[in-house]
């Protein structure tokens, strides 16, 4: 299921900066093209696709940190919706 | 707290209307299309949403779409105590607005005129009240722009302009005082900054992004002068220039054609998904934009 959530997040990512390939652990944050507005992007990507809203207190930037941190903020989110809707 | 009427739910009413209602003022925001009103409050329940992310404070999203009070009808503005107008940079426009919204509201309410370059005494001649008209330039995304223009017009009394001074000091803004003239300083220099980058691209001289670098690199600007028309508008930024060449009929504000070209055909920047750059997730797609030099990323803006 985490490949299911890094593919589309990684095409997100390359579609915007064709020249970065990214390693599932490495701190996008550090390698100095995500600013302000594409962590923005980011969010709204995440929360379209997969159909989750990021709370407030997990509207952090280290949720955004890796493409392993955004599969397993996913996954904990559409964990918790299944269990209120079930 | 005031309560404040803001017109127009465009990029910049809707930072006008969320800075304020952070701020703990109730708002009154017009805007004569529905869909526009829709999009300013969802852009501004994220825009609170994000406020961490973005290093800034946590902001109850909530609270303040509590405070905005939405409308069609310019009688929402009754009750006001100032009306801070932002809409297109357009004479005719604002002149059919100010006709019409003079008498709704109450006398004795101070009006502001959020413009880039029309002049503060030609706007407050549309009005029976020329000594409650202020003029704002605010700069864009207002929440986050710590300054603002602050101009009287002829007639302006030292109380309306003092009034809307501590209105601004509660929203965050230090304001700086700029005497009447069309386009102020800001405008003046950088409409003619971004027509004339527009220009070069229209020429092939260079790139969107190569003039961008030059600015960047060479000068240390944290934005090219075609990064920031996106973000402005690139509607906006033809607007304003328009407006120049008409007031001072003097050649040097020729608009650029590549900017009527690009307004015409939708690519207004950051707001439409694509400008000088594209933006959004159909980027790949779009490819290079109509303006020549676009590229598919986002600039740096922070």
């Amino acid at each position: 299921m985490s490949e299911d959530i890094r593919t589309p997040i990684r095409e997100f990512i390359s579609a915007k900066f064709p020249q970065i390939s990214l390693d599932d652990d490495e701190d996008i944050l550090a390698l100095g093209f995500v600013n302000s507005l594409f962590a923005m992007e980011l969010v709204m990507f995440v929360e379209r696709t997969f159909g989750v809203r990021v709370p407030n207190e997990q509207l952090k930037l280290d949720n955004f940190r890796t493409m392993n941190a955004m599969a397993d903020l996913v996954r904990g989110l559409s964990e918790s919706m299944r269990l209120s809707a079930g | 707290m005031t309560h404040v009427g803001v017109v127009g739910a465009g990029v910049m009413g809707a930072g006008v209307a969320q800075n304020l209602a952070q701020c703990g003022h109730t708002v009154a925001l017009v805007d004569r299309d529905p869909d526009a009103i829709k999009q300013a409050l969802s852009g501004i329940e994220t825009q609170c949403r994000m406020s961490r992310l973005l290093g800034g404070p946590e902001i109850d999203a909530e609270a303040v779409i509590g405070r905005i009070s939405t409308d069609t009808d310019l009688l929402l503005l009754a009750e006001a105590e100032v009306v801070i107008e932002n809409i297109t940079e357009n004479w005719e426009l604002k002149r059919a607005l100010y006709r019409e919204m003079d008498p709704v509201v109450r006398p004795d309410a101070v009006f502001v005129a959020n413009t880039s370059a029309i002049p503060i005494t030609r706007l407050a001649s549309l009005t029976k009240r020329p000594r409650q008209f202020v003029g704002v330039h605010f700069m864009n995304p207002v929440p986050m722009k710590p300054a603002v223009e602050l101009i009287p017009g002829h007639h302006t009394s030292q109380a309306a302009l003092e009034r809307v001074r501590d209105l601004l000091s509660s929203m965050g803004k230090k304001a700086i005082d700029v005497n009447d003239a069309c386009g102020f300083v800001s405008n003046r220099v950088l409409m003619l900054t971004v027509n004339e980058a527009a220009y070069l691209v229209h020429e092939n001289v260079a790139t969107a992004e190569t003039v961008d670098e030059v600015f960047r690199s060479c000068f240390g600007h944290p934005m090219g002068p075609l990064e920031t028309a996106d973000l402005i508008g690139v509607d906006t930024i033809l607007y304003s220039v328009e407006v120049l060449y008409e007031h001072y009929a003097d050649s040097k504000y020729r608009p650029c054609p590549l900017l009527k070209h690009m307004t015409d055909a939708g690519l207004h920047g950051r707001k439409t998904g694509e400008g000088f750059y594209s933006y959004g997730p159909s980027a790949t797609a779009t490819g290079r934009s109509a303006a020549g030099g676009g590229t598919d990323r986002s600039p740096s803006h922070d």
